[in-house]
């Protein structure tokens, strides 16, 4: 305890440091003040803590990391950041390294008028008047120490503002490069998203590590659905072998709107994703998808979090997880039907496939519903690779590994074909091709 | 091409097949018959590498070499096919993708180039005349949601794309209606040739009024009982197995 104690208090004094050089206006100086005395009394969660139950953060906590400091990075042209992270960028993209702007590998076009992307930083100089309403309004930092840590630190990351009845067709990338140097860096990208009603945005976040370093992500990103507004949103998360990520997704979802949330784990030594959606308005459609790919030591944890508020909502949510070596999952989802949500249709499936006998993964589906007109089901299966499956492939001519490397990529090819824009699916395909490929190492050519 | 010499094979400790001896020359047409339980589908999947089972006494050579020792990828390379009696379904894995990565796997091992993606497709719009098969069915998850038919017609149309030298039809009758069993049988004869050897396993005589075979034999309590021509299919259809049990019984009897 006294050992969490002093880990907290070194955030403390960082805290201290950074308010004198950050400069913002007063209202999100109150803010941060507000969240680093929740974060003081809330210190470090614990394996103690049911949130916390199956995933330890004691190995971020051994790691004294100092905030990221802004400095030059061998990344000059997009072209050579393409090919190092096997990614194309699309040309409206923020880029952050080591979650600062990068004016230089960021790119904008001529989007409609009144749309904001741009970074926070520069969102906050300007005191944008969309900010205020929204920013810290969603993301729960009175009881989420990572939360309110980030809170506490909020000074960079993406600010995309999509005003009334805008539909933009192409997506609007958020690249969060690491460079993962080995100086034990901490960064906090801190995210908003305002896609006022009536409007269309497509989003993506990715969260690269570069280098086999230890490093911290703490990220926060907040999304506002406006009424009959549709927000297809994607996060990526491919940290490097030593990264760590820990990173809360609050969607804020009004009246009739539709919004659609992948999240797909490629990478990273311990990450944990909280994704939650409050359906705050009538007739909202909410779909949360996620995969994750975890080998080695690494431990990926996902946990998703639904609240039915208001009546005729409607959620699906399918997660699958494929674990191979001696990596840990988690998958927790809690869907809450509050009172006031009848006619709530909420569905949850969670299905996990072990490669190995060492690997494991503790799965927690709960509902929690308070309205006795609904229609709510989760299931969740963990199960090993069919043998039944293999023959039938074998006997056709393909060999064991090869076979068994089809079969996964099967697996987890129902998360990415239900990805509705073909470049960001295309992509993903690829990524999760490659990540596979890692394991079923000669078999790309299949794969 | 395949030489079965008193092959006897075992189940969790059950013994299933008790001294199988047969021989298959390229060119032939063999019937399997006998009823349910006799050992039918145990012979299929022991030929084809299924691990489950185990091979306590006997050997099986095919082509010159000990086929046991071989995995089921090797015997597949070798040009042994299987039709299963139930094709497993595989959601995420498109007919196509997978039959394309087992045409490459079995040409690169035979020494020939592998098809691309192009070429690939034009072999494919060919063999899928053999059995009616339509390109929508291909493009989706191996025989997800598919029927009775259309799973066995995707045997047969794999069959035709994998030109195998041994093809073991697995009960591929079973569960079809007349019309759906008209299509696959037509698809296993125009397959049918000088080169190639086929084992058909059959609980029914009905198919092979379709596919004609040169030998039927009998299988009972895991051994060949009686041999013959395709007479012995027609008398089988016509009296059932209950007097072959009973010519077993009573050769039991007298040898006791």
């Amino acid at each position: 305890m006294s050992q969490a104690l002093a880990e907290q208090d070194q955030y403390l004094s960082d805290f201290e440091r950074f308010e004198e050089r950050g400069a913002a206006p007063a209202w999100v100086q109150s803010i941060r003040r507000e969240a680093i005395s929740r974060f003081a009394a809330l210190g470090f969660p614990s394996t103690k803590d049911e949130e916390w139950k199956y995933t330890n953060v004691a190995p971020i906590l051994r790691i004294p990391f100092k905030p990221a400091a802004a400095e030059s990075n061998g990344l000059t042209t997009v072209e050579a950041l393409e090919r190092t992270i096997s990614i194309s960028l699309p040309p409206e993209r923020l880029v952050f390294i080591d979650g600062r702007y990068s004016k230089e590998l960021s790119s904008r076009r001529r989007l409609p008028e009144r749309v904001r992307v741009s970074s926070l930083a520069a969102a906050l100089a300007n005191d944008l008047e969309a900010l205020q309403p929204h920013l810290a309004r969603y993301a729960d930092f009175k009881t989420h120490a990572f939360v309110a840590l980030n809170t506490a630190f909020l000074e960079d990351g993406a600010f995309v503002y999509i005003p009334r009845g805008a539909i933009i067709e192409e997506p609007i990338f958020m690249l969060f490069i690491s460079m993962g140097g080995g100086k034990a860096e901490v960064s906090y990208p801190r995210n908003l998203i305002v896609a006022d009603r009536d409007s269309q945005v497509t989003l993506v976040e990715a969260y690269v590590g570069l280098e086999n370093g230890v490093y911290f992500t703490n990220g926060v990103t907040e999304i506002v659905a406006g009424e009959n507004a549709f927000v297809d949103h994607y996060k990526l998360v491919r940290e490097g072998e030593a990264g760590f990520h820990v990173a809360t997704q609050q969607a804020h979802l009004e009246r009739n709107s539709n919004f659609r949330s992948h999240l797909i784990t490629l990478g990273g030594s311990l990450v944990r994703n909280d994704v939650n959606a409050v359906l705050a308005g009538e007739g909202v459609e909410c779909t949360l998808n996620g995969l994750f790919l975890a080998a080695a030591q690494q431990h990926v944890d996902s946990h998703t979090r639904i609240d039915h508020v208001k009546p005729h909502g409607m959620s699906r949510e399918l997660y699958k997880g494929i674990l191979d070596g001696k990596a840990r999952g988690v998958f927790s989802g809690k869907i809450y039907v509050h009172k006031s949500a009848p006619k709530t249709d909420a569905k949850q499936t969670n299905k996990n496939l072990l490669l190995s006998k060492d690997a494991s993964i503790d799965t927690k589906p709960q509902l929690e519903i308070y309205n006795n007109d609904v229609k709510c089901t989760h299931g969740s299966t963990i199960g090993q690779l069919s043998q039944d499956a293999l023959f039938y492939l074998r006997a056709r001519g393909i060999g064991l590994e090869e076979a068994r490397g089809l079969l996964t990529y099967a697996f987890a090819s129902e998360i990415i074909r239900g990805i509705k824009v073909a470049s960001i699916r295309e992509q993903l395909d690829q990524l999760v091709i490659t990540r596979l490929g890692d394991k079923f190492r000669g078999k790309e050519r299949l794969l | 091409m395949l030489e079965i010499r008193n092959l006897h094979t075992s189940v969790s400790g059950r013994e299933i097949l008790r001294g199988i001896d047969l021989n298959v020359r390229a060119g032939e047409i063999h019937a399997i018959m006998g009823p349910n339980g006799s050992g039918k589908s145990t012979l299929a999947h022991v030929l084809s590498g299924r691990e489950s089972y185990e091979v306590t006494a006997g050997e099986v050579i095919y082509e010159g070499k000990n086929l046991l020792q071989m995995t089921p990828e090797e015997r597949a390379r070798d040009g042994i096919f299987l039709a299963f009696q139930y094709p497993v379904e595989i959601p995420g894995l498109s007919t196509t993708y997978f039959l394309k990565a087992a045409l490459n796997a079995i040409r690169k091992h035979r020494g020939l180039e592998e098809l691309d993606a192009m070429d690939f497709l034009v072999l494919v719009k060919e063999k899928m005349k053999v059995v009616e098969m339509e390109q929508e069915l291909l493009n989706r998850s191996i025989n997800e949601g598919f029927s009775g038919g259309e799973k066995k017609r995707n045997e047969i149309f794999q069959m035709a794309v994998l030109d195998p030298k041994l093809a073991i039809l697995d009960e591929t009758d079973s569960g079809l209606d007349i019309d759906a069993l008209r299509i696959v049988a037509n698809g296993v004869n125009t397959l049918q040739s000088a080169a190639r050897a086929m084992i058909v396993i059959t609980h029914y005589q009905r198919l092979l009024n379709y596919i004609v075979p040169d030998h039927v034999h009998v299988l009972y309590e895991g051994r060949i009982v009686k041999s013959g021509a395709k007479e012995l299919a027609e008398e089988l259809e016509a009296k059932g197995y209950d007097w072959i049990k009973e010519e077993v019984e009573a050769a039991r009897g007298a040898g006791a």
